[in-house]
């Protein structure tokens, strides 16, 4: 069992990415590869496939040289065939393997669909608890430089709609080391969904493996005003926001959720209780996405906390386009946010 | 309607180098097989059994002939007609009636139905009921013996159907491309629910499609157990030691409807002829009647070898029916599995 062994993060030590003096910065795209690293060596079990994982590029850097460390057995290209890898995968999870499967866009989990929701998320329930699927798929959100409607899809509020999942969502390096080895650890399938954004980032990461519990959200800066709450990306625009908008003396209370499934609702409805205004921000789509289900979950839980109408920052309903006119139009970030927090201060 | 010659030419039963116990053994699957099915078939109209079952009747020496080959922990995934491959492989007859009874003490515990049958310890790890969805898996499956050098060989089954799907392209291609010890068993039984195949398959011959991929492809009388038997064991033995993947084509009829209890000859997609002319060639009673005329098996032996397959499945009904019902509060049991590697 050699991941039981891995240190568990206690939430309260870490509350931001630059934790104290002299500790260790590293890249995000390197704390990813040090996670994979510490994994495959921690465990026989553990592989990696998907196309390109072994090609000069090594998937952004997160898998550089791995395949010259471990072998190919262990590390290794894959045919583009990704409904099929996607079903072998599985049949190896069932059988002992705990496979890691990486995809440069969520764009071409579409051609798995079969497999992940007919397969993966359902086979332990429908065989009544005879079976487990230790599968990790891990994709990167385009955006910008025209990827266009088919290479910078946000998909994560069709896989919150999935039970059996879990959906991972780091922003920092420090989680995106943790929250790996705990997917890579967990007995179920997790579906990690990176932005590519994030992958230049730096931050405090420790040099032994830990695992960030699912389901822990945190509280990346305190305020009393307004919270806003996402998770990946979004949460660098709303860190941003939130220090624009102290200087006018709002204070903002800035939520990571980390894991959307599970999502920490607790956390969510602490920070209400005492701000009492809320801005959902997701570089998903709004219609029945992620920022529909926590509304939901407040209008049935927690209404009694708002003390004005929820706003919800995304992208429009429509596919992303090309061109870089239309791109910056499309995405909202700060600005927007800072809008959203101004307008809700004002009501 | 196309001329379509789907009855394969019967060989005839041919005993050489096979071990008496084997030939006597797969007689009493395919008995104990066709008779559980005649037996649910019986008992479906009493709405007892809430789930839909998909008969493999005529298709019995398949599944039979296969599993015969494999070892008990070898892998087999199945699908939504997954009754004979069940029980072929060793899977316990008390918990699959109980499963289609949806009581607790099912192979699944009732969360699966008939055709989600599962018995780990068999060599089952799970059957799919999206056509094709488990041939990937089997593949997987195959990796992982690949990879930890159990030695291992994994069973693909699946239909005719799942031969229209793109997946099993996929899967092939890299099961050759890594030399994984998987079979890839195709049960031709001429129909995907009621579509023939003349309407979905612009030319005959299944297994010719493949062997352009470096995969070994073979056609097998679906029908003849000892035929199926000695080409799979052959295949397995190749497959573990290292020779990769292989395609097999079993042509077999469907008796009865895609669902369901009966013949569904009075839908008026597939004739009485047809029906009729496959049914002359009983996978269960020619070989029966093989084994009688061989000298193989006696009378009495026979008649105890059936009393034996009556009495328990007689039992495992009796089994399922007094089992209890899962509770509503264990709803949400089994979605996750709380441990760590």
């Amino acid at each position: 069992m050699p991941w039981t062994k891995v240190l568990v993060e206690k939430q309260e030590a870490i509350l931001d990415e630059h934790h104290g003096e002299g500790q260790r910065i590293l890249g995000y795209a390197d704390s990813i590869r040090e996670a994979f690293l510490q994994a495959l060596d921690n465990d026989p079990n553990v592989y990696i496939m998907g196309q390109g994982v072994d090609d000069p590029t090594g998937m952004f850097g997160t898998t550089l040289g791995l395949h010259q460390q471990f072998g190919r057995k262990r590390v290794f290209d894959t045919p583009l065939s990704e409904n099929a890898l996607m079903g072998m995968a599985v049949g190896s999870a069932i059988t002992g393997m705990r496979p890691i499967y990486m995809h440069n866009r969520p764009d071409f989990l579409l051609l798995t669909m079969d497999q992940i929701v007919n397969h993966a998320s359902k086979w332990r329930y429908m065989f009544g608890g005879h079976g487990q699927v230790p599968l990790v798929i891990w994709a990167v959100i385009g955006r910008g430089w025209g990827s266009g409607a088919q290479h910078s899809q946000a998909l994560q509020g069709f896989f919150m709609h999935i039970p059996g999942l879990r959906l991972v969502m780091p922003s920092t390096a420090y989680d995106a080391k943790g929250l790996l080895l705990e997917s890579i650890a967990d007995d179920n399938p997790v579906i990690i969904l990176e932005h590519r954004w994030l992958l230049k980032r730096r931050g405090y990461v420790p040099k032994e493996m830990y695992r960030i519990p699912f389901g822990k959200g945190i509280v990346r800066r305190t305020g009393s005003h307004v919270t806003i709450a996402g998770v990946s990306q979004m949460i660098v625009e709303a860190q941003q926001a939130a220090e624009e908008l102290a200087k006018a003396g709002i204070e903002a209370e800035v939520l990571d959720f980390r894991t959307l499934k599970p999502l920490d609702k607790e956390l969510l409805f602490h920070s209400l209780a005492k701000t009492g205004r809320l801005v959902l921000v997701d570089n998903g789509w709004k219609t029945a996405g992620i920022t529909a289900e926590i509304c939901a979950l407040i209008v049935e839980e927690g209404l009694d906390l708002l003390r004005a109408p929820v706003k919800r920052v995304t992208c429009p309903d429509i596919p992303t386009p090309a061109g870089y006119t239309l791109e910056a139009a499309f995405y909202p970030g700060q600005k927007q946010i800072q809008e959203a927090v101004q307008q809700l201060m004002n009501l | 309607m196309r001329n379509w010659k789907i009855l394969p030419q019967h060989e005839g039963y041919c005993l050489e180098n096979v071990l008496q116990a084997d030939a006597i053994e797969m007689f009493r699957k395919l008995s104990l097989i066709r008779a559980v099915q005649l037996k649910i078939e019986e008992l479906y109209h009493h709405d007892e059994m809430k789930t839909p079952v998909h008969l493999c009747i005529g298709q019995e020496a398949i599944a039979v002939g296969v599993c015969q080959a494999l070892k008990k922990s070898d892998y087999v995934f199945s699908n939504h007609r997954g009754h004979g491959h069940y029980l072929a492989k060793g899977g316990d007859l008390r918990a699959m009636i109980a499963e289609l009874y949806c009581k607790e003490t099912g192979c699944s515990h009732g969360r699966g139905g008939s055709m989600h049958l599962v018995d780990v310890d068999a060599g089952l790890p799970g059957s799919s009921s999206i056509v094709a969805g488990g041939i990937p898996l089997a593949v997987g499956a195959a990796f992982s013996s690949s990879r930890k050098e159990t030695g291992l060989v994994s069973v693909a089954f699946f239909g005719d159907g799942a031969a229209d799907e793109g997946v099993l392209y996929e899967s092939i291609n890299f099961a050759v491309l890594e030399k994984l010890p998987v079979l890839f068993v195709c049960e031709n039984n001429f129909y995907a629910v009621c579509s023939p195949i003349f309407g979905r398959h612009a030319h005959d011959g299944i297994f010719k499609r493949f062997m352009g991929m470096g995969i070994p492809c073979h056609k097998v009388d679906g029908t003849n157990v000892l035929e199926v038997y000695k080409l799979f064991r052959k295949l397995a033995a190749d497959a573990r030691s290292g020779d990769g993947p292989a395609f097999i084509e079993c042509p077999a009829y469907r008796w009865r409807g895609h669902s369901g209890a009966g013949s569904d000859v009075n839908m008026g997609y597939r004739s009485q002829d047809e029906l009729d002319l496959w049914a002359k060639r009983c996978p269960v009673e020619s070989y029966r009647d093989f084994l009688l005329n061989k000298g193989v098996i006696t009378v009495t032996e026979l008649k105890n070898i059936n009393e034996k397959v009556d009495s328990d499945i007689e039992a495992a009904f009796i089994y399922a029916q007094k089992s209890a019902l899962p509770a509503g509060n264990d709803l949400m049991k089994w979605l996750f599995s709380y441990g760590k590697g």
